[in-house]
């Protein structure tokens, strides 16, 4: 009895997910009355509006992944190895992406950084483009933050440390050749769903007016009908692929045991 | 001829003093012990050594040069830990030469030297491995032979056996001890371990709340203890209530027992220090007797546990093939081996 409950809440919860996902492929494949085909994909991927704004997002999410590890391992390494107690700070802090929808972020940036500051970022593409990549870290920072955390915490940073300045080595080369190579997959994670977020994000992009895919996505599902549901599957598939990757990196490591 | 000169080092963790006016002079090529109890400050003094904790106050003098304000980088240390901490992304090879790597040595030089300690560690096959694919002790021999490899000065190696089970300890702590003589390094060994301290150790200093109560060779520590807790943490001791009742001669009552240890000796009740060994059931020595109550079998040694006038004291005896041990509630005649007696206090 217990096992047949089971199973019905696994099913249950399976079509929550799975229904809608099937229903978006299936309308994304009939564009062509009384057919499946791939014409919307066809039209998508041929229009260069969609290979310009990918093409940026993606962009835009490596660099994101490049600053915000650049930020994170050194930060996430120095709380762990000298800064303990102030883990719960650290981690308030990198929670707060969670509970300041980026709108605020955004409107933030622009009073900050707008033309007539003395910062004035907003006054061009790259500062805007600056900004945004910003914008984007701050999205990523509780996500890449966890991940690289506890990657961190799975080996023995301070003895590692202490080994290694032993023997003769600075910091830049513990952080490079030591500690950066065993936190890879923990950071690689982080840079997965930072990724993902960035080519889905809508908000930051929208409102600093930059060509991203979020809009793209924005624009063509107010004005087209199945090349909507074409771009939600692909994107959908970018976020499957990354997720695919996380595991593939995870399980291909080759300094941990099998 | 002093290597290593610790002077008045002084260490505090808040307010708790760890460390209280350390000295110690060490020989080159000497093998030293920091012994004691957990918390007593002998990681403290290995640390500041290495230069991991900075000393509050105090010398630290490495062949001539005061090491005391420099890092870890600028010691010419060689370090190894419980915890193995090998790199777990490099392999044994990368691990060995990683010392050398970070000086700028030559890869032609890194890769002979190398060679050469693994070599000297008796895993020259393991170059290629990680060191997940190794067991304890041959991780633990991996990384003395990082520590060696860039030819530091000084080996400090803090409670690198404890990790690892009972037989590898032995045999690895024997490979650690030969290594270190043929390479003629200094070495401080940090361990609460009294019998490694005791079987590798040119001198052993016992530490007990942040000072050194005594330093002496093995022999020293264990056969004269300076204060009672020197004789109580190296090895096991009996403690005996007496009488004395010439102190002269060093005539002295166990109850009604009477027996002259050929000393002199304070007035009145004094307390003795004696060895399980110090009491035999056979042999020469003045006689004491005594009630056995328990015995536990210990391989080659059978270790009996007597009354004697109220008090319970160890007695160690070989064991013999063909003799039985005594019975539980057997009297027997033991012999005091007068020399071996430890006034503890008066």
């Amino acid at each position: 009895m217990k096992r047949a409950a089971a199973w019905a809440v696994l099913i249950v919860g399976l079509m929550y997910f799975i229904v809608p996902l099937i229903g978006m492929v299936e309308f994304s494949l009939s564009m062509r009355r009384g057919e499946y085909s791939l014409d919307a994909y066809d039209i998508v991927l041929g229009d260069p509006q969609f290979r310009r704004t990918f093409g940026f997002s993606v962009i835009m999410a490596l660099l994101t992944i490049i600053v915000g590890m650049a930020l994170v391992v050194p930060t996430a390494y120095w709380v762990q190895l000298k800064l303990p107690r102030l883990r719960p700070v650290i981690e308030f802090v990198t929670l707060l992406p969670l509970v300041i929808p980026a709108i605020v972020i955004v409107f933030g940036y622009i009073r900050l950084y707008n033309t007539s500051s003395i910062l004035p970022l907003t006054g061009s593409i790259w500062g805007t483009n600056l900004l945004l990549v910003m914008g984007y870290m701050t999205l990523g920072l509780p996500y890449m933050y966890r991940a690289v955390d506890t990657g961190m915490r799975a080996i023995d940073i301070t003895t590692l440390t202490e080994a290694a300045r032993s023997l003769g080595a600075g910091w830049g080369t513990i952080l490079w050749r030591l500690i950066l190579p065993n936190v890879l997959v923990s950071v690689l994670s982080g840079a997965f769903v930072t990724f993902a977020i960035v080519i889905g994000e809508f908000t930051m992009a929208a409102l600093l007016n930059r060509p991203a895919f979020g809009p793209y996505l924005q624009l063509m599902g107010a004005n087209r009908a199945y090349e909507p549901f074409a771009l939600a599957t692909i994107a959908f598939l970018v976020t499957w692929a990354c997720m695919g990757l996380i595991q593939l990196f995870t399980r291909f490591s080759r300094h941990t045991p099998k | 001829m002093t290597f290593l000169t610790l002077s008045n080092l002084e260490k505090s963790f808040g307010p708790t003093r760890v460390v209280k006016d350390f000295n110690l002079d060490v020989a080159a090529g000497e093998f030293i012990s920091l012994l004691g109890p957990s918390g007593c400050g002998k990681t403290t003094v290995l640390r500041m050594v290495a230069g991991f904790e900075p000393a509050d106050a105090g010398r630290i003098v490495i062949d001539g040069r005061d090491v005391a304000g420099l890092g870890p980088r600028q010691r010419d240390i060689g370090m190894v830990f419980q915890a193995y901490a090998l790199f777990p992304n490099l392999t044994v090879a990368q691990n060995v030469g990683f010392g050398l790597k970070v000086k700028g040595t030559p890869a032609s030089r890194i890769a002979a030297r190398v060679e050469e300690m693994l070599t000297l560690i008796g895993l020259p096959e393991m170059g290629t491995r990680y060191p997940y694919q190794l067991s304890g002790g041959q991780q633990q021999r991996v990384a003395l032979a990082r520590a060696l490899a860039p030819s530091p000065k000084v080996l400090l190696l803090d409670e690198p056996l404890s990790a690892l089970d009972a037989k590898i300890r032995v045999s690895l702590r024997t490979q650690i001890r030969e290594i270190q003589k043929q390479l003629g390094i200094t070495t401080i060994f940090v361990t609460h371990d009294q019998e490694e301290a005791l079987s590798l150790s040119d001198r052993i200093v016992v530490m007990n709340q942040g000072i050194a109560e005594q330093v002496g060779t093995p022999h020293e520590i264990y056969n004269a203890p300076r204060t009672g807790f020197v004789a109580n943490f190296v090895g096991t001791l009996n403690t005996l209530e007496v009488e004395v009742l010439d102190p002269a001669t060093g005539r002295i009552a166990v109850g009604d027992q009477q027996v002259t240890l050929g000393r002199p000796l304070p007035q009145g009740r004094i307390t003795l220090g004696l060895r399980p060994e110090a009491l035999r059931p056979d042999g020469a020595g003045e006689a004491l007797t005594a009630r056995v109550i328990g015995m536990d079998f210990l391989g080659s040694v059978f270790r009996l546990r007597v009354s004697m006038a109220g008090q319970v004291l160890a007695v160690d005896s070989f064991t013999t093939v063909g003799v039985s041990p005594p019975n539980i509630g057997d009297m027997v005649t033991l012999r005091l081996n007068t020399q071996a007696v430890l006034i503890l206090e008066a």
